[in-house]
């Protein structure tokens, strides 16, 4: 049954790309090889706790896009003291009004324009692979607007860029696809804080595809914020490329949703390199956020450190994958990861799995994860004290958590952060 | 201040108090010692209320109030004080801001306003001193990486924090070298007063040399077998503990 039910909304995307007329020939390979995937069924091994095909068949309907908008201020969405660069999408397509650019040595204009100019040619599509997720191959059929973001050789760009994803689903529900690409140039320094936001009740489905490219001495740090307490369903494909010696710090912050994915890869192509992969997921209600990450050593002697942490409260759901490859060549690797995981009720779970595969001989792996309840013992102690269990709690998990952030080194951006993460745990019972 | 009749308590199926009696009043210091696997650890646990012990039978009522019906904080918060035998390392958690919430919760709860940051730190300075310990050390997270004497001094540091009524210290001797122990003792002596009374639970005479008790008491298979002054500890050192052990066989 469940064969036939994917072959049905297989055939509805298949009848919407025909109905868009599309001609493009990148777009019509893109869609033979979502084709040939095809969503992903029941049985599928990448999305085994994860039912999106399901969950959209149910809850989405893709013969009417449906979109519209009535989006007055964006403020409220901004992160206080953090003067950035301001990328708005509205429901998938950039929004002029709102955008912002500030650093004069950023170059940044819609993707299509720099695919147009030649620019985005020499990387756009070259290692985010189609063939890898049905929602990459469906993103690089359908994608409505992208950004392509360009940090020359040797700048530093001060202030962070900030893409803001606003989905309006009042009226109606949401479908969007949006891209983004960026490249550092040489010795180029980048933050990136990217967050997703809506508007209204209906149900949202979004994938983003991200490409971005780290080139040799370039150092790029990149925040998500998954913070959006509408009905979000969002499949995000992130690939990072790195050269020689470049610094990579990542942090994503999961907190609401109704089913987040992050496909999220990062390609070592070079020596020297430094990666800091760090994510933390505090889950309540009905969510279900699934991260499943990709750390590929292709060259030797670099450095890769991952560290996922999660707290599930209410029904919610984590799912952690971790793979880490070394391939033969890649000798003299450093490769560490961790995911660590607290229940806090018993109709929560946690299903985690690290898969490292090894083909070097001379490497430093590790890896490990945990899940279980808060630590008793910690509890009374801080309870004998007068502190209240709720309290306690909250105490003891904002400890737990707070190691994910040491990447983050914009202290405005930490202090926000932090300040998401306590509201989040005083709302436990 | 402090009465318990016939306390019995278990864990996991297993009884380990099997009919505690005793009184404490204000002003007093009582030492409870015992050999292993007495119940005196127990004792304390439940008087601070740890979950893992299960009070079967008897009552414990503090100030007039039934304690057993209060939960952990409310215990503190009503002036009792665990000192812990092996307090618990906490990563991410500052003594400083881990103490500014308890006694600020503390405070909230006994109706008195709560204290700003800057009350807080010249009480806390004042209570430093007290009980010879480094700010630095109160900068870092609770109790991670301290040392045996560290750890102790800290749960004193804490006591001067909350002045509870009742003090309650579970092998605060254990893992001290001598001068630690002075120190500690110390630190517990200045405390003292009319109003508040002290429990001493060990398993050695040693620190009651520092803290002089007013009345010792054996624990014995989960009973207080034998209750006398300060010199009763003197003659448990003398003899051993066998020497209660073979008392009571040929009672």
């Amino acid at each position: 049954m469940s064969t036939t039910t994917t072959l049905y909304l297989n055939g509805k995307i298949a009848n919407l790309f025909e109905q868009s007329g599309i001609t493009n020939q990148q777009r019509k390979e893109a869609f033979a090889a979502f084709q040939k995937i095809g969503l992903p069924a029941n049985k599928s091994e990448e999305y085994r706790f994860t039912p999106i095909t399901r969950v959209l068949e149910k809850n989405f309907d893709f013969n009417s896009i449906g979109n519209s908008s009535s989006i007055n201020s964006i403020e409220p969405f901004f992160i206080p003291n953090v003067d950035a660069n301001l990328i708005v999408f509205i429901n998938g397509i950039f929004s002029s009004t709102f955008s912002k650019i500030i650093s004069k040595e950023l170059e940044i204009k819609s993707l299509q324009s720099a695919i147009d100019s030649g620019e985005a040619i020499p990387y756009f599509q070259k290692y985010l692979l189609n063939s890898a997720d049905a929602f990459t191959a469906l993103n690089s059929t359908l994608w409505s607007d992208g950004i392509f973001i360009h940090v020359p050789t040797k700048t530093k760009v001060e202030k962070p860029v900030f893409i803001l994803h606003v989905n309006e689903a009042g009226q109606n529900q949401s479908i969007s696809h949006t891209r983004l690409l960026a490249v550092l140039e040489e010795e180029s320094e980048l933050t990136l804080i990217e967050k997703s936001v809506s508007n209204g009740t209906n149900n949202i489905f979004h994938t983003f595809a991200e490409e971005i490219v780290v080139k040799e001495n370039a150092s790029f740090d990149y925040i998500k914020i998954q913070n959006d307490e509408g009905k979000l369903h969002q499949v995000a494909n992130t690939l990072i490329h790195q050269s020689n010696r470049s610094k990579l710090n990542t942090f994503t912050l999961t907190l609401n949703g109704s089913l987040i994915r992050n496909n999220f890869n990062i390609a070592i192509d070079g020596e020297h390199c430094e990666s800091h992969f760090y994510g933390l997921y505090l889950l309540n209600g009905n969510t279900l956020a699934d991260n499943h990450t990709v750390v590929d050593h292709i060259k030797p002697n670099s450095h890769s450190n991952e560290l996922y942490k999660g707290v599930m409260d209410g029904n919610s759901k984590g799912v952690f994958n971790g793979k880490i490859y070394v391939r033969p060549q890649a000798q003299k690797t450093n490769a560490f990861q961790s995911n660590r995981n607290i229940l806090l009720t018993d109709s929560s779970s946690i299903n985690t799995k690290p898969q490292l595969e090894i083909w070097a001989d001379d490497v430093k792996c590790s890896h490990g994860c945990t899940s279980g309840q808060l630590d008793e013992e910690a509890m009374f102690y801080l309870r004998s004290r007068g502190i209240p269990q709720q309290q306690a709690k909250a105490m003891l998990l904002y400890a737990f958590a707070l190691e994910t952030l040491e990447p983050i080194k914009n202290t405005e951006l930490k202090k926000h952060l932090e300040s998401l993460i306590s509201q989040r745990l005083n709302q436990l019972q | 201040m402090l009465s318990i009749k016939n306390l019995q308590a278990k864990i996991e199926e297993k009884p380990i108090l099997n009919g505690i009696n005793l009184r404490v009043n204000a002003g007093e210091v009582h030492a409870i010692m015992g050999p292993n696997g007495s119940g005196k650890s127990t004792l304390a646990s439940v008087l601070a209320g740890r979950e893992e012990y299960e009070v079967t039978g008897g009552e414990v009522t503090f100030n007039g109030k039934n304690l057993l019906e209060f939960e952990p904080d409310e215990r503190a918060a009503e002036g009792i004080f665990l000192a812990f035998q092996y307090p618990v390392e906490i990563p991410g958690v500052s003594t400083i801001n881990f103490m500014k919430t308890a006694l600020n919760k503390v405070r909230e709860y006994r109706g008195e306003p709560t204290l700003d940051a800057v009350a807080f730190l010249q009480l806390m300075k004042e209570k430093m001193k007290l009980v010879e310990i480094d700010q630095s050390l109160l900068s870092r997270s609770l109790n991670e990486g301290f040392s045996g004497g560290e750890k102790k001094r800290n749960e004193i540091f804490q006591m001067a924090m909350l002045e509870p009524k009742l003090a309650i210290l579970d092998e605060t001797d254990s893992g001290l070298d001598i001068d630690a122990l002075r120190i500690v003792a110390n630190g517990v002596n200045k405390l003292r007063n009319k109003n508040n009374a002290t429990i001493v639970v060990t398993h050695y005479q040693r620190l009651l040399d520092y803290i002089v008790p007013d009345f010792v008491h054996v624990l014995y298979k989960g009973r207080i077998v034998k209750s006398g002054g300060k010199e009763l500890a003197k003659e448990l050192e003398a003899k051993g503990y066998d020497w209660i052990k073979n008392e009571i066989a040929t009672v």
